[in-house]
C-alpha cells in the first residue's frame, strides 16, 4: 500500500451555496448534483452541507447535531443537556444505508432551548450560553462531538464523498431557503466525521477551500475569548472568528471581511483620505491578530443569508452567478451550471470582496 | 465528431479526443478537465463549460469555446490557438511559451503568470475586457494584451500588475491611469514600432470576434517593460 509521500493526489476543496432571496424553499437533491462536477476537487475524506430554514416546526429551539463513540456517552450527555436545556425533542438523524459511507458514529439530534433558571444564575445571554456549551462538550466529553448548533439550520457531514454524504443523510427530504456544501481534501488532519466541513457555531456555518497559514496566530488570539479550537483544522478558527467578530464584537459583516482579508497596506494607502480609509487602518489596527493569510475560499452561513468571500491575494478560485431570486456560488462555474443551466451575471469576485446575499425579509430571529 | 460531454468522465472524454483522427465537436461539457492536453493537430470546438486547464501543454491544436471557461487555461502550451467566446478564470496562459489564447471578455487574477519565450516562440494572449489583480506576474516573455472593452466602469487592470516582471511586454488599450506598478517596470506610450509588432494579432482578434479593427486600434496604448535587463538586482542578495 502506498503511504505519504509515495503517492501525489493532485486537487483541491471544493464548495458550493445556493439561496432564495425570497426565501423560497429547495430541496437538498440540487446542490448534491453541483458537487459532481467537482467530484475531482475532494479525496473522499470529508463531505458537508449546511441548510437553512429546514426546521420552521422548530424555529425556536436550538438544533444540536451531535455525533457518540457508544450509547453510554450519548446518555451521559443527554444528563449533561438536562442541566442546562429543556429537550423538545430527540431523534436519530435518519440515513440510508449505502455502500460508499461506513463507520458512522451514532448520529442525534436535540430540540432544545436554555432554561431561564439557569440563564439567570449563570447571567448569560442564550447564545453566550448555547455557545459555552457546545465548546464544552466538544472539549471535555470524550466520544461526543457537537457538530451542529443554530436555530432552524442544521449541519449534515461525514467521511466520504459530498455527493454521497448527502444521499447517506437523505437530504432530499429536507427544504432550505439556503444551502451550502463542502468537498473536501484534507491536507493538514487524517480526516474524521467531525472534521468534514461545515464548520458551525450557532447559526454560523463555513465551508472552505484553502489552507490558511496564519492558523496558529489566529488561534492563540481568539482562544484567550473562551473559543476552543479542539481539531487543529483552519476552518474551525474562520468559524470562531466569525461569531467573535459578529456576535461578540457587533461588527458588520463587511466590515468582519475587512478583518480577515483586510486589504494590503499599500492598497490602503492610495486610498483618497476619508472614512473608508479611517475604517480599514481602524480594523487592521485593532484586529490585526485576526488578518487570516493564505489561500481561502468560503461562504458563510448565517441566519438570513450568505457570504462569500476569497483571501486578499485570491489564491482560490470562486465563481458566483444568479437566475431570478437564486444567487448561486461555486469553487467551479461548472457547479453553478448544474444547479441553474441558464445562470446570468456570472462573475469571479476579487480578492477580498465579501458577496453578501441577505434575504428580502430577514432571517429567523 | 461529435462527443457529448455528459456520457464520458473526463478520462474518457480525453482518450476518445485523442484517438478521434479528426476534428471534434464536444456538446454538453460541464467541467470536464484537461481537455486536448498536449494535443498537436486538429480542431476542437466545445459548447459548454469546460474545465480547469482546457489545453494544457497544448501542442498545436487549436481550441474554441462558445462559453466561459474555468481556470488555468492553456497551462504551459507550447503552440496552437485558444478562443474563448466568453471570460476565462484565473491564470490563463500559466507558464505559456508558444501560441495563442483569446479571450473576448474577461480574465482573472493572474492571467498571463510567468509566460515565457525563446527566439521564435512567442507566446500572445488577448483579452478582451478587463483581468483581475497580478496581471503578468513573474513575466518573463511573450506578449499580453488587455483591450479593455466594456469593462463596467471598473478598472481595466486590478492591483499588482507586473509585479515580478522580468521580459516581455503588456500592452494596454488607453491609458495607465490609477494603475500602480512596481518600481522595476516602465510604462510608456506605444510607439508605432511598438503597435507593428501585435498588429497581425489585433487583426486576427478582430476577424474572430468581429469587432472594428479601426476602433480597436485606434486608441493610444501604454506598453509596460522591465526597467533593464536585471530588474531584481541587489533585492534579495548581493548579486
Amino acid at each position: 500500500m502506498n503511504v505519504e509521500g509515495q503517492v501525489r493526489i493532485p486537487s483541491g476543496c471544493a464548495i458550493a451555496a445556493m439561496i432564495s432571496k425570497e426565501g423560497n424553499k429547495v430541496s437538498g437533491e440540487k446542490i448534491i448534483e453541483a458537487m459532481k462536477p467537482m467530484h475531482d476537487r475532494s479525496n473522499g475524506l470529508g463531505g458537508g452541507f449546511a441548510a437553512y430554514g429546514i426546521y420552521p416546526d422548530y424555529k425556536d429551539f436550538y438544533a444540536f447535531h451531535l455525533f457518540f463513540n457508544d450509547r453510554d456517552t450519548r446518555k451521559n450527555c443527554e444528563k449533561y443537556l438536562r442541566e442546562g436545556f429543556e429537550i423538545v425533542r430527540s431523534e436519530i438523524i435518519p440515513t440510508r444505508k449505502i455502500p460508499a459511507i461506513t463507520d458512522e458514529p451514532i448520529i442525534w439530534r436535540y430540540f432544545v432551548t436554555p432554561l431561564k433558571s439557569v440563564l439567570l444564575s449563570l447571567q448569560l445571554d442564550e447564545k453566550e450560553f448555547v455557545a459555552r456549551t457546545v465548546m464544552k462538550i466538544n472539549t471535555e466529553m470524550n466520544g461526543a462531538y457537537v457538530f451542529s448548533s443554530g436555530k432552524n439550520m442544521g449541519a449534515f457531514k461525514a467521511v466520504g464523498f459530498p455527493e454521497d454524504v448527502g444521499v447517506f443523510y437523505r437530504l432530499d427530504d429536507y427544504e432550505g431557503y439556503s444551502w451550502t456544501a463542502h468537498g473536501r481534501y484534507p491536507t493538514n488532519t487524517p480526516g474524521w466525521w467531525g472534521g468534514a466541513h461545515p464548520f458551525t457555531l450557532l447559526d454560523y456555518s463555513v465551508v472552505h477551500n484553502g489552507e490558511i497559514s496564519s492558523y496558529d496566530a489566529n488561534r492563540r488570539f481568539i482562544e484567550m475569548f473562551g473559543y476552543k479550537c479542539t481539531l487543529q483544522t483552519d476552518t474551525e478558527v474562520i468559524t470562531y472568528i466569525m461569531d467573535y467578530l459578529l456576535r461578540n464584537r457587533g461588527l458588520s459583516l463587511r466590515d468582519a471581511a475587512a478583518v480577515i482579508a483586510a486589504p494590503f497596506w499599500s492598497t490602503i494607502n492610495s486610498m483618497p483620505d476619508g472614512k473608508e480609509k479611517q475604517k480599514l487602518k481602524y480594523l487592521r489596527t485593532v484586529f490585526s491578530s485576526l488578518l487570516i493569510t493564505g489561500p481561502f475560499s468560503i461562504v458563510f452561513g448565517f441566519d438570513g443569508g450568505l457570504m462569500a468571500l476569497n483571501d486578499r491575494l485570491k489564491l482560490r478560485s470562486m465563481v458566483v452567478g444568479e437566475k431570478d431570486d437564486m444567487v448561486y456560488i461555486a469553487s467551479e462555474e461548472a457547479a453553478i451550471r448544474v444547479m441553474e443551466p441558464d445562470a446570468e451575471n456570472i462573475y469571479a469576485p476579487a480578492g477580498g470582496e465579501p458577496v453578501i446575499i441577505c434575504l428580502k425579509d430577514g432571517g429567523n430571529q | 465528431m461529435l462527443l457529448d460531454a455528459k456520457e464520458h468522465d473526463f478520462r474518457l472524454l480525453n482518450e476518445k479526443i485523442r484517438k478521434a483522427q479528426e476534428d471534434c465537436h464536444i456538446v454538453g461539457c460541464c467541467g470536464e478537465r484537461f481537455i486536448a492536453a498536449g494535443m498537436k493537430d486538429r480542431r476542437i470546438t466545445i459548447d459548454g463549460v469546460p474545465g480547469n486547464a482546457l489545453g494544457a501543454y497544448l501542442n498545436g491544436a487549436e481550441i474554441t469555446v462558445n462559453a466561459n471557461a474555468q481556470d488555468a487555461v492553456g497551462d504551459t502550451m507550447n503552440d496552437g490557438k485558444i478562443v474563448i467566446h466568453g471570460s476565462v478564470g484565473d491564470a490563463a496562459g500559466y507558464a505559456m511559451r508558444g501560441g495563442k489564447i483569446y479571450v473576448r471578455n474577461n480574465a482573472g487574477y493572474r492571467a498571463g503568470i510567468h509566460m515565457k519565450e525563446y527566439h521564435e516562440k512567442v507566446p500572445v494572449m488577448i483579452i478582451g475586457g478587463r483581468c483581475g489583480s497580478f496581471l503578468g506576474e513573474y513575466q518573463a516573455g511573450g506578449i499580453i494584451i488587455v483591450l479593455g472593452l466594456e469593462t463596467g466602469g471598473k478598472k481595466t487592470v486590478g492591483n499588482f500588475p507586473c509585479t515580478g516582471m522580468h521580459g516581455g511586454k503588456v500592452y494596454l488599450r488607453g491609458d495607465c491611469e490609477g494603475i500602480r506598478l512596481p518600481a522595476q517596470v516602465s510604462s510608456r506610450k506605444a510607439t508605432e514600432t511598438d503597435m507593428s509588432e501585435i498588429e497581425t494579432y489585433l487583426d486576427e482578434y478582430c476577424g474572430i470576434f468581429g469587432l472594428d479593427r479601426n476602433m480597436i486600434k485606434s486608441q493610444q496604448y501604454t506598453v509596460i517593460t522591465p526597467d533593464s535587463s536585471n530588474p531584481y538586482k541587489q533585492l534579495y542578495v548581493a548579486n
